[in-house]
């Protein structure tokens, strides 16, 4: 008796695909982060606008360093929150 | 000579005239100490994202220009002495940053003409 030993799936099984993350600085040669676009800015905030990890956002080392730079000048002049709850 | 830019936030409570008097009082001061002005922008009221002496809306202010380092002390005496400037920021531009200024200028000096 030939059994089917097969298990079928209704849905195929998604197998992890790790998509790469990249820097989208490096990616699009942006070469200066302006302090002064809070909507740009807040990709790289958090819902209590903290800045997100390099481990989330993918940004290289040199460009996260002027992100960070950037949201702090950001947040001196009012236009980003130091602390808030649910930004977006 | 080095490119700055410096944004600063006047009262809400001020009226048409007196902002547009504390702003040519600024640039005033600048182009008295030497420095060239490259561009200024008024953005207008707009709202805080946070309360800066119990005032919720601000009137930004942005001024670019070309000066000697020393004129940065005489102009941050100057926001520091009136009241009515209620937050500043003054930074250098690098040569990046300049880049992307003048791409700016660009952009807002068309959205103006339309």
């Amino acid at each position: 008796m030939a059994q089917q030993s097969e298990i079928r799936y209704l849905t195929p099984p998604s197998v992890d695909v790790k998509k790469k993350k990249y820097c989208r600085f490096k990616k699009s040669g942006i070469k200066y982060i302006d302090y002064k676009d809070p909507e740009f800015l807040k990709k790289f905030l958090n819902e209590q606008g903290k800045i997100l990890p390099r481990r989330i956002t993918g940004t290289s080392l040199k460009y996260q360093r002027r992100v960070a730079q950037a949201v702090k000048r950001a947040r001196q002049i009012a236009l980003l929150p130091y602390v808030t709850d649910l930004m977006k | 000579m080095n490119q700055y830019e410096t944004v600063f936030i006047l009262t809400p409570v001020l009226s048409d005239e007196q902002m547009k008097e504390a702003v040519a009082k600024f640039k005033k001061l600048l182009t008295d100490n030497g420095a060239e002005i490259v561009n200024e922008e008024e953005w207008g009221l707009k709202k805080m994202a946070y309360a800066i002496e119990k005032k919720s809306t601000g009137f930004y202010c942005l001024l670019e220009f070309k000066a000697e380092p020393t004129v940065l002390k005489t102009l941050e005496t100057g926001y520091r002495r009136d009241e009515k400037v209620i937050r500043y920021i003054t930074v250098r531009l690098d040569k990046y940053a300049a880049q992307y200024a003048e791409k700016r200028r660009n952009k807002f000096g068309k959205k103006e003409e339309a």
